[in-house]
């Protein structure tokens, strides 16, 4: 087996992503059913996502718009005037046994995607995004894996049938090195990060409604040609673009290493080994038969519409992060580690409530991302808003709270005991701070250890310690530790 | 009350409405009239007796409750079965839809159920619409009412014949290259292709998207206004639907004056291969126009020649995408399924079974055109010849309003002539093809019988997109001077059954 560092010593990867994102419109990309995930088989369709016969298709306005935002986004060109194509092949989940997708005139084109490596800027090419119809769902029954080889029968499930699908295909990217899976990941994470700003799909992999095919291909460091590639497809969470990208990379370097030749086929990647297996081969490519589609009027969005759905584009993840990255005065790996907290929302509410940036990320990036950890959900799903966070931190700028008693609250707050002031008013939290119940506590002290007492007064002011600690305990935590050991030293020297 | 099935769709609508006729005892004579004679003619695949009973019986209840009444209320009707309706077979004339019952209406089915027509049944047809004789049904052959040893036309047969034979006042069928025109002009009828977009194709099984066009059948221009008015009109469910009024076919069909029009006679479509009986018939008719105040001249639609071939790569083309829908897995025919055969074993057995010949040879001539390395020498090249002849109708409606050809080179020819000869077969569509491609509106209208077998001769009026009144214009005025000249129309001629 050639190890990942001697494949990359020897060969230089090219890869590309095919990225699809089901779009969250309410109706689907042809017709009027709903597109809302989970629902009884079959429950969410009609004559045209059916493909019955004298069924028609009708574009879907807001699909096309979501499309546009998605181009716009990736700052590609949008089309004037362009047309969907038939893509025509046979299968028993393809209600038409075609697909209205779009061929040689999709609606954006030529933009491109910057990710972050490192603090470093790599620039992903975009090729095109274009608007099609997903397929159904098959179901094949009987056999051991739930694939169609040993399976007895196979199932149905026309309600994916034409949901909006949008296709996003990466130029090439060559000159990533070693960094290549690293890149891959970054190039997915920050699209869905992007799609999410945009609001036009929920982006979730492990539903499906983000899909990743990886094209990869090896040639010698130095050579002109790239080399053939693989597509592997099924590649569905953001570990398993990496954990693809470099396996592929192992796999051909092994192939090529032994003096074989790569095939030019598709993959299936298995999320439970890491690994992939040959699928079809695509030597003999399929013909697909593209035309344009007849059924539909072609799509020709104004130079205005476009215009207005640029200007209302939202701040995009890769700019907003520079930004709130200088606003806040953190560090590149920082602003990462909050990214993958899934904080970075909360954040920026808190601070927006008045609360200094560096403690905001703070207690987001402390003791609620650890809570967080602890659960398996993002910062950004515990049960805690950034108003909780910012009464909090306010209390503990007062001197109701000190750093202990604010941890207690907020772990109440999170556990469901109401809000920050309810917490601390229920469990009488706030610090003792009325200096004459302190002095009262403090005399006390004193007369209980005069010993200690007089060796403070000797000028042994580290021995008053044992007089603070004697306090804490009597006010049972609920002291502030400093202003204790202020009046401690105020009665005991001369000071 | 007379023979209340001989009574015009106009006729039949005034004495529902006047109470002269109940809509039941209207539906009735036509079910009776059905009984007796399509025995012989097979126009029917299907009788919806019950169906039909029932909208009659609404119709007569709604007049009862003094409610608003349609402009065809009661009138009986035969359907294409090509058009989906909802709970009732529809097969398309092919085996591999044989017992499928739609779930759904059709946006003309719709709309003639809102002007209260009855609808009677479903009419055979080449099946998925390829053909010209409504021979290439999987259920038979129908026979056309003037010779029942001869074709009805096609692929509309089934609706013309219907028409012809009395069996209903109007139906309803649908052309792709001339398959409403053309049985129209065999069996001595009115019928119609409108604009493409002007009637809603949704709920038609589509054989070629981008040419099919449903259109109304009738014994008078007026009755066919009638009809074309009813399920004309935007359809939001059919995004090729166009949003604009329809032109007043009515007002047109009542405004028979041709004085002034501008008529082209097309020199491409006429000459070598049409019959002399044909010939005569047509150009007695242009003259006639000539005499009734038009102005007639000859124009020339140079790349009108390339019709045909275009039309067999287009067509084709779409048809072998629209029909990939039928592979056994949701509705319709199922053969192989066995646990023995795999999914792609069961499509591929049903189609084998299933399609009739003259359909899979469409599928393979347009598989092949649309394959990759063919496309631009057959698909791509044939678009272009499609917009070299949208461009000749343009160029000639400059100089016209309407342009006018026979219908059909020949008189219906007899059952079996051509069904081993496809390219003879499809020489039949050689005039009303260029319509098609141009998307324009055209008409087909009795001009007489041939003095060769004394079989009725079509007269096709052409109009631009979205100047479908034109056609009811000059239809209305030489369907006036004709009868004048016959003293009684020319149906009125067909033989007894």
């Amino acid at each position: 087996m050639t190890t990942y560092d001697d494949a990359l010593a020897k060969f230089e990867p090219v890869f590309g992503l095919e990225t699809h994102v089901e779009l969250g419109t309410a109706s689907k990309m042809f017709c009027g059913c709903s597109t809302t995930f989970g629902a009884a088989p079959n429950t969410h369709t009609c004559p045209t996502c059916l493909g019955l016969p004298g069924s028609l298709p009708v574009t879907n306005a807001m699909a096309i718009e979501s499309t546009i935002r998605i181009g716009l986004a990736l700052h590609c060109t949008i089309a004037s005037w362009c047309r969907f194509a038939r893509k025509n092949y046979f299968y028993p989940d393809m209600p038409k046994n075609f697909q209205i997708s779009q061929y040689d005139e999709p609606l954006c084109t030529d933009g491109y995607l910057d990710v972050e490596i490192n603090g470093e800027v790599v620039r992903v090419g975009i090729e095109r995004v274009h608007l099609e119809e997903d397929t159904g769902k098959s179901l094949h029954v009987g056999g051991s894996t739930g694939r169609i080889h040993g399976a007895t029968h196979s199932l149905v499930d026309y309600n994916r049938a034409g949901i909006p699908l949008v296709e996003i295909v990466t130029k090439p990217v060559p000159a990533t090195g070693a960094l290549a899976p690293e890149v891959a990941r970054a190039y997915v994470t920050e699209l869905r990060e992007t799609l999410r700003a945009l609001d036009v799909s929920d982006v979730r992999m492990e539903e499906g409604s983000l899909r990743c095919d990886v094209n990869l291909s090896l040639n010698a460091i130095g050579a002109a040609e790239w080399g053939t590639r693989s597509e592997t497809k099924n590649v569905n969470s953001l570990r398993s673009v990496e954990r693809a990208v470099r396996s592929e990379i192992e796999r051909q370097a092994d192939v090529l290493s032994s003096g074989g030749r790569v095939k030019q086929e598709t993959r299936h990647f298995h999320e439970d080994s890491g690994l992939s297996t040959s699928g079809r081969s695509k030597e003999q490519a399929e013909d697909y038969r593209y035309f344009p589609e007849p059924d539909l009027v072609p799509i020709a969005p104004s130079a205005d519409w476009v215009e207005a759905l640029r200007a209302a584009l939202p701040e995009l993840p890769f700019d907003r992060r520079r930004r709130l990255r200088d606003e806040w005065g953190i560090s590149v790996l920082d602003m990462q580690s909050a990214l993958n907290a899934g904080a970075v929302n909360s954040i920026e509410a808190t601070v927006a409530l008045g609360v200094a940036a560096r403690d905001a990320f703070k207690w987001w990036m402390g003791e609620l991302a650890r809570q967080a950890n602890e659960r398996g959900v993002e910062v950004g799903e515990l049960p805690i808003t950034p108003a909780h966070v910012a009464c909090i931190v306010a209390l503990v700028d007062a001197g109701t709270l000190n750093d202990k008693l604010a941890r207690q609250v907020l772990d109440a707050v999170v556990a469901g005991e109401g809000d920050p002031d309810a917490v601390v008013a229920a469990r009488g939290l706030a610090v003792v701070s009325d200096d004459g119940a302190l002095g009262q506590a403090i005399d006390a002290a004193i007369a209980a250890d005069p010993d200690v007492a007089q060796k403070v007064r000797d000028g042994k002011i580290a021995a008053a310690g044992a007089l603070v600690g004697a306090v804490m305990k009597a006010t049972q935590g609920q002291a502030d530790a400093a202003r204790v050991r202020e009046l401690v030293l105020e009665r005991l020297t001369s000071v | 009350m007379g023979d209340l099935t001989r009574l015009t769709a106009a006729q039949t609508a005034a004495v529902v409405a006047s109470g002269e006729a109940s809509a039941v005892d209207v539906t009735r004579a036509h079910l009776e009239r059905i009984d007796t004679v399509d025995t012989s003619v097979h126009a029917f695949l299907h009788v919806d007796v019950e169906g039909a009973l029932t909208a009659a019986a609404n119709v007569d209840a709604k007049r009862a409750a003094g409610e608003h009444l349609g402009a065809l209320a009661g009138v009986p009707l035969a359907l294409k079965d090509v058009l989906t309706m909802n709970g009732v077979p529809t097969t398309c004339g092919s085996k591999i839809l044989e017992g499928w019952r739609p779930p759904y209406d059709s946006t003309v089915v719709r709309k003639l159920r809102e002007a209260d027509v009855v609808i009677v049944g479903k009419t055979n047809m080449d099946e998925f619409a390829m053909g010209s004789s409504t021979e290439n049904s999987a259920y038979g052959v129908t026979r056309n009412p003037w010779d029942l040893n001869r074709i009805p036309g096609g692929s509309s047969g089934g609706s013309s014949a219907a028409v012809a034979g009395f069996e209903a006042p109007l139906a309803i069928g649908t052309d792709t290259g001339g398959s409403i025109r053309q049985p129209a002009a065999v069996t001595g009828i009115v019928g119609v292709k409108p604009t493409y977009g002007a009637v809603s194709r949704y709920g038609l099984i589509a054989f070629s998207s981008s040419l099919d066009q449903a259109g109304p059948f009738a014994r008078t221009v007026f009755d066919a206004a009638l009809l074309h008015a009813a399920i004309a009109g935007h359809d939001p469910l059919d995004s090729t639907s166009i949003d604009a009024p329809v032109p007043d076919v009515v007002a047109a069909a009542q405004h028979a004056d041709v004085r002034g029009l501008r008529v082209g006679v097309v020199r491409e479509l006429n000459g070598a291969g049409y019959d002399a009986g044909v010939r005569q018939r047509f150009s007695e008719a242009v003259d006639l126009l000539a005499e009734l105040g038009a102005s007639v001249g000859e124009v020339s639609c140079p790349h009108f020649d390339y019709a045909m071939p275009a039309y067999y790569l287009i067509a084709p083309s779409e048809c072998s995408s629209n029909l990939a829908r039928f592979d056994a897995m949701r509705f319709g025919l199922r053969i192989g399924d066995d646990g023995a055969h795999s999914a792609e074993e069961v499509m591929a057995l049903t189609r084998a079974a299933g399609f009739g010949a003259e359909v899979k040879r469409r599928i393979m001539l347009g598989t092949y055109a649309l394959s990759s390395g063919y496309y631009d020498a057959y698909y791509g090249s044939a678009q272009k010849v499609r917009t070299l002849i949208t461009r000749d109708f343009a160029a000639a409606f400059e100089n016209f309003d309407v342009l006018v050809s026979p219908t059909t080179p020949t008189t219906a020819f007899p059952i079996g002539e051509r069904t081993d000869d496809p390219l003879k077969m499809y020489l039949a569509d050689l005039d009303t093809i260029p319509s098609n491609l141009a998307g324009n509106a055209a008409m087909s209208l009795p001009c007489g019988l041939s003095p060769d077998d004394g079989l009725p001769v079509g007269f096709q009026v052409m109009a631009p997109a979205m100047a479908d009144d034109r056609l009811y214009r000059v239809g209305a005025a030489l369907e006036a001077a004709l009868n004048d000249r016959w003293g009684a129309p020319l149906i009125d001629q067909a033989p007894a059954l």
